[in-house]
Parts: structure tokens; C-alpha cells; sequence
């Protein structure tokens, strides 16, 4: 039963499962936190599990990086690297029309499946800093809260707030 | 030129923010006419790109000149229905900026320039959701937007401000992320992250549509939209950072961000995911009906118990969108509760923007913050009570403000889809703002006391000299109130505009009845 349930269910999926298991950890910092602080820090972990998540879509097994080779596959191309020295091969290539057909059915010979799928990994470099901005101006927040209740837990200031003593 | 319109629309503003985080820090009076002249090129290229849609059709723009195939390209499209946003969003945010002028000035002296750069960036983000046409896009535009909301939200000096900030910041990232997670499954099973991509392998490809991810996905994106657009019962960061922020920030935020959200689930639902597959599954339409029911009498109800013009007016904000939602989400024959819901959008805005420019006002001129503190403004203030008499009007449906149209069609969709729940919101929440505008004009118009009030009355009139605001606080207020009346005399020609983006929908009979 354990040795199904870790073979055909835990397995496979183990990155998804992490994902899952950190999302529900930064929730719950999130929610049941009293300190700001360890709010966004869940807030953090929250997000950061997401980016596990579009990473692990990415993945192929036996892939790799996504960085295509023009001199390695033809020849042809390799001589060209070699003789031109810090000239981009496809200038070469366009003064001659067969070897730019050439260059071009390489581009499109290339396996898919031999390379990892990149698109998710960029949208995570934005999501990233979409997360440190959020971060960024959380933490002035609590800062600022911090300079103004003299406090960054929370039933503290919610103590001061409803003791009325608020904008004063 | 003309082909470059959508992305005059976005780039305008961004240009505007760079420039004056760039001058603004060397004199504070340059801020004001460079927010002004970028957001001005930005509504004239909305007013074009508007005119050239209804002639010629939708306009399909990609940045960079990535064309579609590729999936990497950053499409923006303008149709029927976002160019109608864009439209209220323009106006608004011009209205407003007339209003901050002085108010920045007044509220935070050295922070003028912040002010203007966050307001332009919060524009920028505003359009960008509305005419993108890329999944994940819109997730980095509902940031944008959110990340300034969050600045001008904390820019004033109130410390419960701050707090109401923080709050604001967990919820909407939250929220955003939820949005993000939603797309993260539908890039899983479609492979692309374009709108138009997704809903044709969606309508083509039935494995895939029918798959537990996809619908998954729309459930992450529709609670994380439902967060941003402050839907109860998650609606928990709306009302403190609505009414603790500075006042020209609320009147920005307030009409604008719930409304693009509604807007933005609006999109999700016609162009990623078909309201053909969104309604197939048997009772959902129903559940949120009576989601947006339990909304707007919460709305409502909390509404009647505020003391505070601010807070009441972000209870009620939580009620409309309510009304947004359900109306969206009925599912009748001819897509009447839809219409009413987008016609809302543009009604709400305007109403919205209204009610908060003046009580702005009450509150900079009068100190007026609780309801109680009205007591004869409409004697002292008359024109910025022909303001605020006009937007609560709208807001409790009379004719012919834009709110009774609006009402109007979002009722007929009820009854045309058999929701009778959803009609009974309706008009109790009409009533109940009814009740709480009165009050307030009984308040404002006769005092707190009439009983004993006579002598006082009698006897202050003469001193009385009618003290309203400044006239740009004046002129936005009353343009937002002749756009309300312009609204609702030519719903009949907006609706039909309206339809337009509904045209090709496919009828709700044929499908599943």
C-alpha cells in the first residue's frame, strides 16, 4: 500500500507534491501569524512555491538547457566557427544562400524533446521580481507600522486601533 | 500611427511616470501638467482606437512585432468590449488628477512627485489589463497596477492607513498569486499562454477541456479575482484602505480597481474560457449567483451600520460588485445579465467617482467624516451637494441616472434566467440605498435636530455664504455627475455598443437548455 502510494502517486508527481506542501505552509503563516514579519515571510514561501510549480512544468526527463548549438551538429558549421573568429556564424552564413538554407533547416531540426522547456522558466524571472517589489514595499509597510504603533503584532495594533486612540 | 494606438495607450503614462520621477523632485509644478498631457495622449489614443474598432473592427497588436505562432509575442488587443473600459478609465483618471492638484499638495507637500508617479504607473497598469491579451501578462499588469495601488493607499498620513495598506498588500498578493497558480495549470494542458490561443484549443479539443486541470485553473483564477476585485466574503481589505487612504487616492482607486478586476473576470470568462464551457458545468452559474446574492445584502447591511461617509460608501462599493458578478454569471437567453454587468462597469465607475469626489470634499472643506458631521452642508456647499445628490441617486437607480438602467438590465437578465433570487438583491439593496442616502440628505439638508432646529436655522441662514470647494474639485465632480445623466439618457446607443461584444457569443438556449 505505502510502497504503491510512493511509487505511483509520490513519485511521478514529487515536485507538485513539495509545491503543494510549501503553498499550504506559506498560507498558514500567512493566516494564522500574528508577527508581520512571519507573515511575509510565509507570504514568501508562498510564492516561491508557485515558482517550483511553473519550474517543474518546464522539466523533461534526459533534457537540457535550452541553448541552441549551430556549430556543434554540422560540420560544416564548426569549420566556420573556427575560421571566423568573433564573427556571429549566421553573417557568414548569409553571404552564402545554400548555407543559410542549411542553417535554417538546422534550426528547425532540432528535437524538442531534448531540451527543457524555457518559457516557464522565464516567466519565473518576472514573477520573481514581481515578488521582491511586493516584498519591497511590504517591508517599508511594516516599518512604517512599526515606527507608528511602536508594535508589528498584530492584536497589538489592533488593541491600539480599537482603543481609539488612533489618528490622533 | 494609427497602427501604434494600443501601445500609445500603455506607453503614454509610463513615459509621463519616468519623466516626472526624472524633473518632479525640482519643482513640484511640473508634476501636475505632465500627468495631465500623458494621460490626455493616452485617452486620445482610446478615443481613436474606439472609433476604429466600431468601424473596422478589433485591433490585434504585437509588441515587439512577435506574431502569434511564436507564443513569446505580447499581444494586445483592443474589441468592443475593453474599448469601452478604456474609455472610463481615461476620463476618470483625468477627472482625478484635476481633483489631486491641490489635494497632494495639501495632504503630503514633499511627496507630490511619488504621488504623480504612482498615480501614472497605477494608469498604466489599469490599461494594460484592459487591452492585453496574454495570459501571464495580465497577472505582471494586475501587479503593476496593485504595487502603486499599495503605495497610494499608504501615502497619507493616517496610521490605520498603513495598517489598512499591509492588510491590502497580503490580500492582493495573495490573491494575484491564486491568479497566477490558475494560469500556471492552463499553460500545463494548452501550451500557451495567449487568450485567444487557449480558448480555441479549449473549444477544439474536448480531452483537454474536460481535463480536472483546466477546470481547476479556473477555480485559481477566479477566487484570486474575486480577491482583487474585493468580492465577499473577501472583501476583508477593502473598506479600511479605501477610507484611511488620502482622499484623491481613494478617488482613484475606488471607482477603478474593483471595476477592471470585474472587467478582467468579464475577460477570463468570454475570451480564455468560453462561456460555453464555464456554463456547461450545471450549476455552477447558480452557486455564484447566490454567492453574489449573500454579497450584495452583506454590502448592504454592513453599509447601514457604518457612521463613517467613507466606509459606507466602500460597503456599498462591496455591494455593487455584487451586482457585477451576478450579473455576469446569470446565464440567460440573451445575455441581458452580462450586459447589465459590463453597462455597470462604465455606471459604477462614474457613480462611484462621484460619491467619493465630494465626500473629498465634505471632508478637506467641512472636517465632515461621519454622516452625523453633514449636518446643513447642503446649504454651505450647494454645488458640491448637486455632486453628491446626483451619484447617490445613480447609486439608489433612479431615472434617469445611469444606476436605473443599469439595474434595470441587470434585472431583466434575472428574470429572463429564472435567478429570482438575484432580483430580490436587487431591488432590497435599491431600498437599503434608499434608506442610507436619504438619511444622509435629511442630514444634510435639515440638520440633525429639526425639532428644536427652527431658531437655529432661522438664525444662521443670513451668515451662511456658500463656501464649496475649489473649482478643480468642482469641475470633476460635476463633469462626473453630467456623465452620469449622459450614461443613463444614452444607454439605449452604449448598450447597443455593448452588444456588439456579445455578438458572436453563442446563444444560452442553444446550448444547454
Amino acid at each position: 500500500m505505502m510502497e504503491e502510494f510512493l511509487e505511483h502517486t509520490l513519485e511521478p508527481h514529487f515536485n507538485f507534491w513539495i509545491y503543494v506542501i510549501l503553498m499550504m505552509i506559506g498560507l498558514w503563516a500567512v493566516i494564522a501569524k500574528n508577527n508581520m514579519i512571519k507573515k511575509l515571510i510565509g507570504l514568501s514561501i508562498f510564492q516561491t512555491a508557485i515558482i517550483l510549480f511553473y519550474v517543474s512544468l518546464g522539466v523533461k526527463d534526459h533534457a537540457t538547457i535550452p541553448i541552441l548549438d549551430h556549430h556543434a551538429p554540422a560540420e560544416e558549421s564548426v569549420e566556420h566557427g573556427e575560421t571566423d573568429h568573433g564573427k556571429p556564424t549566421e553573417k557568414t552564413a548569409s553571404s552564402d544562400h545554400s548555407q543559410e538554407k542549411h542553417h535554417e533547416a538546422e534550426a528547425h531540426a532540432i528535437d524538442p524533446d531534448t531540451m527543457a522547456n524555457p518559457l516557464p522558466h522565464v516567466l519565473m524571472l518576472t514573477a520573481i521580481v514581481v515578488g521582491v517589489a511586493t516584498l519591497g514595499v511590504a517591508l517599508a509597510l511594516t516599518q512604517r507600522i512599526f515606527k507608528e504603533f511602536g508594535s508589528i503584532e498584530e492584536d497589538e495594533i489592533l488593541t491600539i486601533i480599537k482603543g481609539g486612540n488612533a489618528d490622533e | 500611427m494609427n497602427d501604434q494606438l494600443p501601445a500609445i495607450i500603455v506607453l503614454a503614462p509610463m513615459f509621463g511616470a519616468l519623466l516626472v520621477s526624472l524633473v518632479g523632485n525640482r519643482d513640484h509644478r511640473i508634476c501636475f501638467p505632465v500627468a495631465l498631457v500623458s494621460l490626455v495622449i493616452s485617452m486620445g489614443a482610446a478615443i481613436a482606437a474606439t472609433q476604429q474598432v466600431f468601424t473596422s473592427g478589433p485591433i490585434d497588436y504585437f509588441m515587439g512585432g512577435w506574431e502569434k505562432p511564436l507564443g513569446i509575442g505580447i499581444q494586445l488587443r483592443i474589441d468592443a468590449l475593453n474599448s469601452l473600459v478604456l474609455l472610463a478609465i481615461g476620463t476618470v483618471s483625468i477627472l482625478v488628477a484635476f481633483f489631486s492638484i491641490r489635494r497632494v499638495g495639501e495632504q503630503n507637500t514633499e511627496k507630490t512627485p511619488q504621488f504623480y508617479v504612482l498615480y501614472l504607473l497605477l494608469c498604466v497598469g489599469l490599461f494594460g489589463i484592459t487591452i492585453t491579451g496574454d495570459a501571464f501578462n495580465l497577472f505582471v499588469l494586475i501587479e503593476i497596477s496593485s504595487l502603486t495601488s499599495y503605495g497610494l493607499v499608504a501615502m497619507g498620513s493616517s496610521r490605520r492607513g498603513t495598517h489598512a495598506a499591509f492588510n491590502y498588500v497580503i490580500m492582493g498578493t495573495v490573491g494575484a498569486s491564486f491568479y497566477l497558480i490558475g494560469v500556471g495549470y492552463l499553460y500545463m494542458k494548452t501550451g500557451s499562454l495567449n487568450m485567444m490561443d487557449i480558448r480555441t484549443i479549449l473549444a477544439s479539443n474536448a480531452e483537454v477541456a474536460d481535463s480536472s486541470a483546466v477546470t481547476i485553473a479556473f477555480l485559481f483564477i477566479l477566487v484570486g479575482i474575486w480577491i482583487k476585485m474585493a468580492f465577499f466574503p473577501l472583501n476583508g481589505w477593502l473598506p479600511n484602505a479605501y477610507s484611511y487612504c488620502p482622499s484623491s487616492s481613494a478617488c482613484i482607486l475606488a471607482p477603478l480597481m474593483t471595476k477592471v478586476s470585474v472587467y478582467v473576470m468579464i475577460r477570463v470568462m468570454i475570451s480564455v474560457f468560453g462561456l460555453d464551457w464555464i456554463f456547461s458545468n450545471a450549476g455552477w452559474s447558480e452557486l455564484v449567483v447566490w454567492l453574489a446574492v449573500i454579497a450584495i445584502m452583506a454590502g448592504s447591511i454592513f453599509a447601514l451600520a457604518q457612521r463613517e461617509i467613507k466606509k459606507m460608501l466602500c460597503y456599498l462599493i462591496v455591494a455593487e460588485v455584487g451586482y457585477m458578478v451576478g450579473g455576469a454569471w446569470l446565464a440567460d437567453d440573451g445575455w441581458w445579465g452580462l450586459t447589465g454587468s459590463i453597462y455597470h462597469i462604465l455606471a459604477d465607475a462614474m457613480m462611484t467617482l462621484c460619491l467619493f469626489l465630494s465626500a473629498g470634499i465634505f471632508a478637506r472643506r467641512f472636517n465632515a467624516v461621519e454622516i452625523s458631521d453633514l449636518e446643513g452642508l447642503f446649504k454651505r456647499a450647494p454645488w458640491t451637494s448637486v455632486g453628491f445628490v446626483i451619484g447617490a441617486l445613480a447609486m439608489i437607480g433612479v431615472p434617469p441616472t445611469c444606476g436605473f438602467y443599469s439595474k434595470f438590465y441587470l434585472i431583466r437578465g434575472g428574470i429572463d434566467a429564472g435567478q429570482w433570487q438575484f432580483v430580490a438583491a436587487l431591488l432590497i439593496s435599491s431600498l437599503v440605498n434608499a434608506v442610507l442616502f436619504f438619511r444622509i440628505f435629511e442630514i444634510a439638508h435639515f440638520g440633525n435636530k429639526p425639532a428644536e432646529g427652527h431658531n437655529q436655522e432661522d438664525h444662521s441662514r443670513e451668515k451662511i455664504t456658500p463656501q464649496d470647494g475649489p473649482w478643480t474639485a468642482l469641475v470633476p465632480l460635476l463633469t462626473a455627475a453630467a456623465i452620469i445623466i449622459l450614461l443613463g439618457l444614452f444607454n439605449g446607443q452604449i448598450v447597443e455598443l455593448i452588444r456588439v461584444a456579445l455578438d458572436d457569443l453563442p446563444p444560452m438556449a442553444a446550448n444547454f437548455k
